[in-house]
């Protein structure tokens, strides 16, 4: 592929795009409007995360792309071809070797460190959109740090269900200013965010905006007092490695009500395995073949 | 038992490998060259250019080959690899009025300089299938007259002169380029009229027609349409002077609407303006009507809340493009968001299942 740039995006563009990330990470929060480009996978599939990576990315770089925690979903693979490609780079599934890491709806679950960046891809930058529509009216809401509408929003789910009914794409303040959607990672992630050494770098392709979270920025997901924030995830362990702490994804096993619950970071679990960890569904299995 | 999947890279290679081969289909039936998509299939060409925005009808023709005939496809082909390339710099604007017309008419004025030219349109055939073209490879002739050699004026210019139309102001100012700076509301004219060039057929047509529905309904006549081919010229810096590098065929339509006046403006007549690549009519009538539509502020009219004077409505979702990314998304894997919906309407669920056995045992 030498007949294109160093990771596709030519230097102009790059350069524009590594303006509207310095501005983000001086504004932490804040989304910054960018001249994204036309790319060539379709808008939804992380053009802005693929934006913000290859402005990021330089040839000495690791690089690790996951969908859903998982470094095998199609998307992901498909992403990591296209810097292959494109940038040469290399590339790893190993959370702790990556120097840049593109997510889509997942923060990993080992620790990040300061010589990182997660890269974000957001299907909508606005957390204020689904209470107000307009484009124009957000923005002012957001300058004029108007967020009534998002805390009466909160506060009639708990009047009817009893509960905050947002399980993902929790709304957080970030630095008591800006009110910021994390992209539509679960809640369970949220905690994650905040005084997190790595940089990270959000990017919204068909919405035009990027916005970032330089390292160790205090990031609050929005509560009340008396309802405090809580991350929840499925009440098990993963059935493969045991873990107890992780993020289960559930997956049907048969017609007959079977299941099992499985870590989605699938670095994570295939690393606690490699460590003799080892869950009920596997250690059963195991038995069995024995 | 459930293991991990692995494979994601060869179902990806497989799937592209199968639809490359339905692509072709029966290989029994002749391939279509690009040549004859390019030839035959001209006005999905000049559709493709129109909303991907760049003006080669060979790329388009490819574009449609490889899309398989899927239009919305062939169009972000076209616009992923226009972003690719690098520019030289912006053209003179196309001066209209000089066009070749190929196709002229106005439904505002019997007859008028330069004359009704009705040109290759479908408009008074009669849409019954013709068999003859399953069989017979003829190729048709038509007769040939005389070029018209007199100049054809611009209709609204002849309602212009009276003062009966609203005039526009002539600007130096540089269009803004939307795929080069983030759209930023309200849009100046030049930034509609950019966003609906490049917007959907469909969806513009859908607005357009809303507004003769009655959904800030603006008695639309169209005042002219022509098309044809219009030279392309470029100020070549080392030269001082513009020099023309091409020709390329456009449609213009321009509408004449009806205006009682307003707080601000004297009644007169007001106008919507379209301009497309190719021969695509229906689109460049589509897009007059809904920039007039838009106008509605600039001539003191009233928000009448209909979509089509909508600015934001309309071009934040105009884009095919965006539209059919952000739709089809949906595909990819949410898992990981499903999952936590799951367990939250297990808990509500818990929760109220709760209070429910609560209430009975009172």
């Amino acid at each position: 592929m030498s007949d294109y740039n160093f990771a596709y995006l030519d230097e102009q563009t790059k350069r524009m795009i590594r303006r509207a990330i310095l501005k983000g990470l001086a504004v932490p929060g804040y989304q910054v409007p960018f001249a994204s480009r036309e790319m060539p996978m379709p808008y939804g599939w992380g053009t802005g995360g693929v934006q913000v990576s290859a402005a990021t990315l330089t040839p000495e770089d690791r690089f690790k792309v996951i969908d859903q925690g998982a470094d095998d979903t199609t998307n992901a693979v498909s992403i990591r071809k296209f810097f292959e490609r494109t940038a040469g780079v290399e590339v790893t599934e190993e959370t702790s070797a990556a120097t840049i890491i593109q997510t889509r709806h997942r923060i990993p679950e080992a620790g990040l460190s300061e010589d990182q960046i997660l890269v974000y891809q957001v299907p909508i930058p606005e957390p204020l959109r689904f209470l107000e529509p307009r484009e124009t009216e957000t923005r002012k809401m957001h300058s004029l740090e108007e967020y009534g509408l998002m805390h009466v929003k909160l506060y009639e789910d708990i009047s009817q269900h009893g509960a905050i009914a947002t399980a993902y794409a929790y709304p957080v303040k970030v630095e008591g200013r800006y009110v910021m959607d994390p992209s539509p990672i679960p809640k369970f992630d949220n905690p994650k965010l905040a005084d997190c050494p790595a940089i990270q770098l959000f990017g919204a392709g068909r919405e035009q905006r990027i916005y970032a979270l330089p390292p160790y920025t205090d990031v609050v997901s929005l509560d009340f007092e008396d309802h405090p924030f809580e991350a929840s995830k499925a009440d098990h362990s993963c059935d493969l490695c045991g873990a107890l702490d992780s993020y289960l994804d559930e997956v049907i096993t048969d017609d007959r009500g079977g299941r099992m619950f499985v870590c989605s970071d699938t670095d994570y679990c295939r690393t606690r395995q490699a460590k003799g960890h080892i869950g009920a569904q596997l250690a059963a299995k195991k038995e069995g073949a024995a | 038992m459930y293991v991990a999947v692995k494979g994601g890279e060869r179902a990806i290679d497989n799937a592209h490998a199968w639809l490359a081969e339905e692509r072709r289909g029966d290989p029994a039936v002749p391939e279509l060259t690009v040549a004859q998509i390019r030839e035959q299939m001209a006005l999905a060409v000049n559709r493709v250019m129109t909303e991907g925005s760049l003006y080669d009808p060979d790329l388009a023709a490819l574009a449609i080959k490889q899309s398989r005939g899927d239009l919305i496809e062939a169009i972000f082909l076209i616009r992923a690899y226009r972003t690719t390339l690098p520019r030289f710099g912006s053209s003179a604007p196309v001066n209209t009025a000089d066009m070749a017309c190929e196709r002229r008419i106005s439904a505002t004025f019997k007859d008028a300089p330069g004359g009704q030219v009705l040109g290759p349109t479908f408009d008074y055939t009669h849409r019954l299938l013709d068999f003859k073209l399953a069989a017979d490879g003829e190729a048709p002739v038509a007769p040939e007259g005389e070029a018209r050699q007199e100049p054809t004026p611009h209709i609204t210019g002849f309602l212009s002169r009276e003062a009966l139309i609203q005039t526009e102001e002539e600007s130096d100012e540089i269009p803004p380029d939307l795929t080069r700076e983030p759209m930023e509301l309200p849009a100046a004219r030049a930034l509609r009229l950019q966003a609906l060039t490049r917007g959907d057929e469909g969806f513009v047509l859908g607005l357009a027609y809303s507004t003769q529905r009655g959904y800030a309904r603006n008695h639309a006549f169209v005042g002219e349409l022509r098309i044809g081919s219009v030279a392309v010229e470029m100020e070549i810096p080392e030269l001082g002077f513009a020099i023309e590098i091409g020709e390329i065929t456009v449609t213009e339509c321009e509408s004449v609407n009806q205006f009682k006046g307003s707080k601000t403006e004297p009644p007169q007549f007001t106008r919507g303006y379209g301009l497309v690549f190719g021969q695509t009519e229906r689109k460049a009538i589509s897009m007059a009507l809904v920039d007039r539509a838009l106008r509605w502020k600039e001539l003191g009219e009233d928000d009448q809340g209909a979509p089509a004077q909508d600015e934001e409505f309309v071009l934040m979702h105009c884009d095919n493009i965006q539209a059919t990314g952000f739709l089809e998304h949906i595909k990819l894997p949410h898992y990981v968001d499903f999952q936590s919906e799951l367990e939250l309407v297990r808990k509500l669920r818990r929760a109220a299942g709760a209070d429910q056995a609560k209430e009975a045992a009172e």
